[in-house]
């Protein structure tokens, strides 16, 4: 398998940002990781996974849709998308990477997102294989094995090496690209270092959670659950949950008034607020218990309904570590599960 | 302590002072505890949990509770009773329906700064004369307690309840505290290195509002930043300097009225120093006016809503500015 060593990741980074903006998980405090755009020297962020999820790259918080000019009676509509540049994005993990597949069935699926695709189509994923998983993990709940972690191509650490398994035709370009700067390696050591990891997933403390009796036939049983109100009563309706979920995809649209017309963005909107889908007749949800039921009625339900049995949740953990109430899609599974 | 409290609070249910407990349930982790209301004694038995985690202030959630039939009890610890107190006084929280225990404070533990120094997979977390034992699916790892300690229990302002209607533990003193030391540091700085540090703290922000929702002093029931009709709602930057007024606003919105509880900076999940804004307004606050602490008393004028002949005029601010 083609290798780079440890000590010859950083002349790999300053070869891929020569041709394309390459993004990397960078430390800003110890062990506290977030997505920057790389630059000559940069350490990559030993820490599992960043604060805000990678799927920022494709679904940013905000981003201008079109804009209008007016000119006495006229109005100028301006189709301001351009092609987008191609980007990498490295160290992925596997959690992330599903997120992905499920934000291309809803951003994909007709009518296409043209912003959305724009990004996708520009941007080569790579992965980075997990050795180290966190108390918080539960990817293996949704049928993630994160010591293969998937996106266009898979990197694997054996501790002094890095391999490179290309999954795509745009991770073999990838891989061509840099082809000069890799050696051919003995990977056997790498199959002891899954295994490790795979045995670690089986001892985390949420190895035993189970989608079993979640699923789009559980609809009303599930909405009608008297557990919500229990499960809901400390929620204070901020949007960290969402926030820095990698699969949360809902938006809402809005029109900024420049003076002498209008430029209309999208921008991450949260079913924990007050105003989410607010229509004309009012809103559609006006308790925080029907807010946060929408939630994770949404992952464990809704979603799985409209996309063949697939969850809106990768385990990530990230609601676990950052709910300032410590209320989580794992504690509402476990209220709800079939005892 | 904890195993005091359940008693007590089992007791008061028992003889009908109050209906309900309000306190803190165990979670799938040592560390992730959420605030609960409790109706039975078999509910508190097999949940309630109060130790080095019960971070979070419960007298927000008690604007709601207090309006509720009957009496709640409610377990605060110092810091608390200061946002109780303040709450109080903005008629938010109706006092007779609460009865409350003030109880020992911290310092309570962030468990943020035990995964900082890279310990992960925890299992467990056991204080043993101020060494934390962690045990982790990976082994056993240990640290200093003190290098542990949450933010806002760092610079702890008092040890003293300042409403209570009975103790569990001894009252303490209001703390000679080192908090305004950090502020003391971003008013020496200069204008540019000031404006800098705090872009690029606030360009952090997601704008997930946990700060404005967890906060005692925000209770506003439509805030601004969600109205519609107020033409500024926004859920994303227009501009990039957004976020920046988003924070000062609010800041100025609580000021006078913020007891300094810190839980704006406990709940960021990007790790902004939000208290610090804070910090300023109750410095300039005391210098200006004189010493003032909201939510110590249910009685006096608070110094921005007062006014007296001997007021500072506002040219001072104008002329400090000018620095």
């Amino acid at each position: 398998m083609l290798k780079i060593s440890a000590s010859n990741l950083n002349a790999l980074f300053d070869r891929i940002a020569e041709k394309q903006t390459l993004y990397i998980p960078v430390d800003r405090e110890p062990n506290v990781s977030e997505y920057k755009k790389y630059e000559s020297g940069m350490t990559m962020s030993k820490a599992l996974n960043t604060v805000r999820s990678a799927k920022d790259f494709f679904f940013p918080q905000t981003e201008n849709l079109a804009e209008f000019k007016m000119s006495g009676k006229t109005i100028e509509v301006k189709d301001i998308r351009k092609e987008n540049e191609d980007f990498v994005v490295f160290g992925v993990r596997a959690c992330d990477a599903r997120s992905f597949g499920i934000l291309d069935k809803v951003f994909l699926s007709e009518p296409v997102d043209s912003f959305y695709k724009n990004r996708r189509d520009h941007g080569t994923i790579v992965t980075m294989a997990c050795t180290r998983p966190a108390e918080t993990c539960f990817c293996t709940t949704f049928g993630i094995d994160p010591t293969v972690p998937g996106g266009d191509v898979s990197v694997f650490f054996d501790g002094e090496n890095y391999f490179f398994l290309d999954n795509t035709p745009k991770g073999e370009a990838f891989v061509a690209s840099v082809s000069d700067l890799l050696e051919n390696g003995d990977a056997s050591k790498l199959a002891e270092v899954q295994e490790n990891a795979r045995n670690i997933m089986k001892k985390l403390p949420l190895a035993g959670l189970s989608t079993d009796s979640f699923g789009g036939e559980r609809l009303m049983e599930h909405f009608n659950s008297d557990k919500w109100a229990e499960l809901s009563e400390s929620c204070f309706g901020c949007g960290t949950c969402t926030f820095v979920c990698p699969t949360c995809q809902c938006y809402d649209i809005r029109d900024f008034d420049t003076g002498n017309g209008i430029k209309r963005f999208r921008c991450w909107d949260s079913c924990m607020y007050s105003d989410f889908t607010k229509m004309a007749h009012g809103n559609s949800r006006n308790s925080q218990l029907e807010r946060f039921r929408q939630r994770f009625m949404h992952k464990l339900v809704y979603f799985p309904a409209n996309n063949d049995g697939e969850f809106g949740c990768v385990g990530c953990g990230r609601c676990l570590s950052k709910c300032p109430i410590s209320m989580n899609i794992v504690k509402v599974m476990k209220a709800l599960e079939d005892k | 302590m904890q195993e005091a409290m359940i008693k007590r609070a089992k007791e008061l249910l028992a003889d009908g002072t109050v209906n309900r407990v309000m306190g803190w349930k165990k979670g799938e982790f040592a560390y992730d505890t959420t605030p609960a209301v409790f109706e039975t004694a078999e509910e508190i038995d097999r949940e309630f949990v109060y130790n080095d985690f019960t971070q979070a202030n419960q007298s927000k959630y008690l604007i709601k509770e207090s309006r509720k039939e009957g009496k709640i009890l409610a377990l605060l610890k110092p810091c608390d009773t200061y946002s109780f107190n303040q709450l109080v006084k903005e008629h938010r929280i109706i006092r007779e329906n609460v009865y409350v225990i003030g109880i020992p404070g911290g310092p309570k533990i962030d468990i943020e700064k035990i995964k900082a120094k890279g310990i992960t997979g925890i299992t467990n977390v056991k204080n043993e004369d101020f060494t934390l034992k962690i045990e982790t699916i990976y082994g056993v790892e240990t640290m200093p307690f003190y290098e542990a300690i949450s933010v806002k229990c760092e610079s702890c302002k008092s040890k003293k309840h300042v409403v209570y209607d009975e103790l569990i533990g001894e009252d303490g003193d209001v703390l000679d505290s080192n908090r305004f030391d950090m502020v003391e540091k971003l008013e020496n700085m200069t204008a540019q290195e000031r404006y800098d540090f705090w872009r690029g703290e606030l360009s952090r922000c997601i704008r997930c509002n946990a700060c404005r929702n967890v906060c005692p002093a925000c209770t506003c029931e439509n805030c601004v930043f969600d109205n519609p009709k107020s033409g500024i709602d926004q859920k994303a930057a227009a501009d990039s300097f957004e976020e920046n007024m988003f924070h000062i606003i609010r800041a100025f919105h609580v000021a006078g009225r913020c007891t300094d509880c810190g839980e704006c900076s406990r709940v960021c999940p990007q790790n902004i120093p939000l208290h610090l804004l804070n910090r300023k307004f109750i410095k300039d606050i005391n210098c200006l006016y004189g010493e003032y602490q909201a939510g110590a008393d249910t009685t006096s004028k608070a110094p921005l809503t007062d006014y007296r002949t001997d007021d500072c005029e506002p040219s001072v601010v104008h002329e400090r500015g000018a620095e």
